[in-house]
């Protein structure tokens, strides 16, 4: 599989967006995991949902690190730029990388392993910095590309393929980003298109760290029974609490909801997000009710899905650096020193 | 009081050419009083050496400054003291062990000395610094403070320092806090006259102004690579905190805030991050580079070792970054605040598999400066990682340097980048392709246009970008990362050399040992000893180097670690044959003396050559 060329063939009536660009021309290279791997879902969730934000391919940066998840960023949008960097060191990259050109838009693609175990501490400091970027958590629970060790994402209890069975008390990522102050922290799973794509565009729009941990269950190691990060186990216990509808700037709402249903939030960019609650109890913009809510569906052994926490106000990293609107590398040489003259000055406090 | 000790006939001739040595408790504020002395003696003209040896510590533990005058402008450590203040009653007895013979110590005469503690070889001179403080100052803090800026007065007064100078720079210090120039010159005062009417002013040691410093500044390594950081055009500096680079970052930030805010949006034409770590600041550095910004990290070993993944990165994917190592005294922890060149082999193939990278060795601030920006056009052009390998002795000692200048043609070069344009006309982009046949293939900007776009990994790649596991695949771009390296030479600064023309004798040194060196060969050419001399300033070794090497017999290898790293350098990307290098090692984390390599090669070279010498 991996070694075939995609084909090019184009049906001439494929949809266009508003570039006028079908979905292939946001495709990327041939995927190279396993058949049936969530993964590759949530790569065409991904190239649904830049699609439809009608994104020229060069305004978006991929970048990864290492593991199955951190390869999916070579499938789609293969008119962007792409770093595969070194295993859970993403969020540096990222960091540097918005830090650089404020202009484009960032999507981090990470896993269990890559984001909570080896990558924790990037992990953690690019959600404090508030890196204006959308971070995907493929989480399978699962070391893939090694062959089946638990992630620190596996629940207790959940059994490896060979009935080894994990006592360690797993990281979730939505409860970390949480608690560090995460301004977009979502879950969703791979198999929930319908509410993973608006997400994707939402947290692309999201000025900040937009977190979505994706359940994304491993196909080879980790989808039998006893695994409670197979697509069987999270189609029964994953529960939608709040449904993100994203509605582009001057877009209308088309959608209709019911009654004190609707939440809209408003984006920097003019954009909207109307959150649809699923469960009237719950505040998806109380980061204390969120975490609590959170942990208290955990006990009950229910994921909770959907946009869990949002704030749309809130400094990222570049506001708390007050850098220039132009992004750095497009700021004139000639702005960067006072030549000779100045050095002149500069040096007297040194005769 | 001790009797005055019959002075040494030598010590008469002793104007501008002695070594104070300050004995403090580090955190009471010696280091402003240190540094007002150094400069004072420097604003009347006279060259001066000042290194601070300091501990790894906030407060309370011992820390010494030395000041050489030295009229004939030598910059390293002579290895004498000649004047002792001590201050600190923890290492007195090491202090006054110390001294020259010949030589004074100043103790503060407010407490009895234990009558153990002297020589009758030295003059020991007491002042009552304390008690006088006491009598004139209020407040704990302050009489701590104003004893230090006190000895300044006595030195003032036994050297002959014009005191005028010291309030003008006292003034300069304080411009904006009128009240602690009063407050200082005051303390000065009292030890001036204190002086003046107890002790013989002056001694036979002491200054007179000359005009030697015209044109040259006191700077450190640190400030001067910040400076130069901000004349390159760097906007991302991601940094993890430790000695000895923090001072860097510290000044490049501190420039930025003066240099480089808009002035009409009061927003910043910068971004310094403090990362959460070194494998964070170098992968920011990597991600700002690879979106075309110029960033820079400054880091000390134990950084490096952290940095190591991402710097092999870097040089498989061919990212730019410049990295500052500032070395200190490794292995491990080892002594932060002590000076060493011990991470050469650590930066020359840093990360696994067959990596190796670009170096550059400034010896002085004034290279820092300049060096920095070469650091960043090499980086771009060569499109890898670029250290510039400073030192604590260079980093954070104030060194004296001619006037720093800027040429205002200067343009970045920004390497092979294409533009939008140049893209556009291409039929297909390749990021590895070897095009120009120079080993250095062209790359692409995010945002510019999907055209352009690439895929950066670290994991085998092929000449046109795209994943490989193939075996012939993956060696053609190894095999022009070599092409590259190689290639690497003809852009770096060669040495220098200083050359007698008949000498067969030669000597390598690299950085921070350039002062110790210099006046080691004025000494042995005093003794009939000429030796050629090479200063390297960039590895790879460009041919200047190989030609020195092939023309000497015998060659000396200065360098500040145990194990011969410089040397190891040499013969692994050298043609020379091992048995021509001899090493002369100095390790102890103390900026070099000539003395240790005048002694090596008076041994090495042989009864021959030594009864030569001692018949002339």
């Amino acid at each position: 599989m991996s070694f075939i060329n995609k084909p090019k063939v184009r049906h001439p009536d494929l949809p266009r967006n508003e570039l006028g660009l079908t979905r292939r021309d946001y495709e990327g290279a041939m995927s190279t995991l396993c058949a049936g791997c969530g993964h590759d879902s949530v790569t065409s969730a991904i190239i649904e949902a830049i699609w439809g934000l009608s994104m020229r391919p060069e305004q978006l940066v991929k970048l990864s690190g290492i593991g199955c998840s951190s390869k999916t960023t070579a499938y789609f949008a293969s008119g962007s730029h792409g770093f595969n960097g070194v295993h859970g060191r993403m969020p540096s990259v990222a960091t540097g990388a918005n830090a650089a050109n404020k202009d484009l838009y960032y999507i981090g693609v990470s896993g269990d392993g890559d984001s909570l175990s080896i990558g924790f501490g990037q992990f953690a400091h690019a959600i404090r910095r508030n890196v204006n970027m959308l971070y995907l958590c493929e989480n399978n629970g699962v070391y893939g590309l090694t062959k089946g060790q638990f992630s620190a994402s596996a629940d207790i209890g959940t059994k490896s393929k060979k009935g080894e069975e994990n006592l360690q008390a797993p990281v979730d990522p939505c409860l970390a980003a949480l608690s560090l102050g995460g301004t977009f922290i979502a879950r969703s799973f791979s198999g929930d298109k319908e509410q993973l794509v608006p997400l994707i565009q939402a947290g692309l729009m999201h000025k900040g760290f937009a977190m979505i941990d994706i359940i994304s269950p491993c196909v080879t190691f980790n989808d039998h029974v006893g695994s409670t990060k197979s697509y069987t186990f999270a189609r029964e216990h994953y529960h939608e609490a709040v449904h993100a509808d994203y509605i582009p700037p001057r877009a209308e709402i088309t959608a209709s909801y019911g009654e004190g249903e609707a939440l809209p939030v408003q984006m920097h960019d003019g954009s909207q997000i109307v959150l649809r609650k699923l469960d009237k109890d719950y505040d998806p913009t109380h980061r204390g009710k969120a975490f609590e809510y959170l942990r208290t569906k955990l006990r009950q052994g229910e994921h909770v899905t959907g946009l869990i926490f949002v704030s749309s106000s809130g400094p990222d990293m570049h506001d708390m650096s007050n850098t220039v609107d132009l992004p750095l590398n497009q700021v004139p040489y000639e702005k960067l020193h006072p030549g000779q003259e100045g050095l002149a000055k500069i040096i007297k406090r040194y005769a | 009081m001790a009797q005055p000790a019959k002075a040494p006939d030598r010590l008469n001739d002793r104007v501008n050419d002695f070594v104070i040595k300050l004995a403090n408790v580090n955190g009471t504020g010696s280091a402003s009083a240190n540094t007002l002395l150094m400069k004072s003696i420097f604003r009347m003209g006279i060259p001066v050496m000042g290194k601070n040896y300091f501990p790894s510590n906030i407060q309370g533990l011992p820390t010494w400054y030395e000041i050489r005058v030295t009229r004939d402008g030598y910059v390293a450590r002579s290895g004498r003291v000649d004047l002792m203040v001590a201050m600190n009653a923890e290492t007195y007895h090491k202090d006054v062990r110390e001294v020259s013979p010949g030589g004074y110590l100043i103790y503060d005469s407010t407490w009895p000395r234990a009558t153990v503690l002297t020589r009758d070889d030295i003059t020991i001179l007491g002042v009552p610094l304390a008690r006088i403080c006491n009598e004139n100052f209020v407040g704990v803090r302050n009489r701590i403070l104003m004893k230090n800026i006190m000895y300044a007065g006595v030195l003032a007064a036994l050297l002959e320092i014009d005191v005028e100078v010291i309030r003008g720079l006292l003034t300069e210090s304080y411009a904006k806090k009128p009240a602690l120039v009063d407050a200082n010159m005051k303390a000065v005062q009292l030890g001036y006259d204190y002086a003046q009417a107890h002790l013989p002013c002056p001694l036979p040691l002491r200054v007179e102004r000359m005009d030697k410093t015209k044109g040259f500044i006191m700077i450190d390594g640190n400030t001067a690579a910040a400076l130069g950081c901000v004349y390159a055009g760097a906007t991302v500096g991601p940094w993890y905190p430790i000695t000895p680079s923090t001072s860097l970052m510290d000044a490049f930030k501190s420039f930025c805030q003066k240099l480089r805010v808009d002035p009409e949006t009061g927003k910043n034409n910068f971004a310094v991050i403090q990362a959460e770590d070194e494998l964070s600041a170098i992968g920011m550095v990597l991600g700002a580079n690879w979106n075309g910004a110029r960033a820079f990290t400054a880091t000390s070993g134990p950084g490096i070792s952290l940095m190591n993944e991402f710097i092999g990165l870097a040089y498989y994917a061919e990212v730019p970054a410049v990295i500052f190592d500032i070395q200190r005294v490794g292995p491990s922890t080892g002594m932060p605040t002590r000076t060493q060149q011990c991470d050469l082999m650590l930066c020359a193939y840093a990360s696994h598999g067959d990596t190796k990278h670009v170096m550059l060795f400034p010896s002085n601030p004034e290279e820092c400066f300049y060096m920095s920006v070469q650091a960043f056009d090499l980086a771009e052009r060569l499109q890898t990682p670029v250290f510039v390998m400073s030192d604590l002795d260079i980093g954070m000692n104030d060194w004296m340097c001619r006037d720093l200048t800027w040429d205002d043609s200067y343009q970045p070069d920004r390497g092979k980048v294409l533009t939008r344009e140049e893209i556009e006309a291409l039929p297909k982009f390749h990021r590895y392709l070897d095009k120009d046949d120079d080993g250095i293939p062209y790359r692409t900007l995010p945002g510019v246009t999907a055209k352009g776009a690439y895929f950066t990994r670290g994991s085998g790649h092929n000449q046109y970008g795209a994943y490989t596991e193939d075996a012939a695949e993956y060696q053609v771009v190894l095999d022009r990362l070599l092409r590259k390296f190689k290639r690497a030479r003809t852009l770096l600064p060669p040495p220098v050399i200083e050359a007698t023309g008949t000498s067969n004798i030669g000597l390598v040194a690299i950085g921070s040992s350039r002062g110790a060196v210099n006046e080691a060969r004025d000494i042995l050419a005093k003794r009939g000893i000429a030796i050629d001399y090479m200063r390297i300033k960039a590895f790879p070794f460009t041919k200047e180097v190989e030609a020195f090497m092939a023309k000497h017999e015998k060659i000396f290898v200065v360098e500040q670690n145990r194990d011969a790293q410089l040397r190891s350098l040499l013969t692994l990307e050298t043609d020379v044959p091992k048995s021509k290098l001899h090493s002369i090692l100095h390790y102890d984390g103390l900026p070099m003396t000539s003395k240790g390599i005048v002694e090596a090669i008076v041994a090495e070279l042989g009864d021959a050559q030594r009864a030569a010498v001692a018949a002339r």
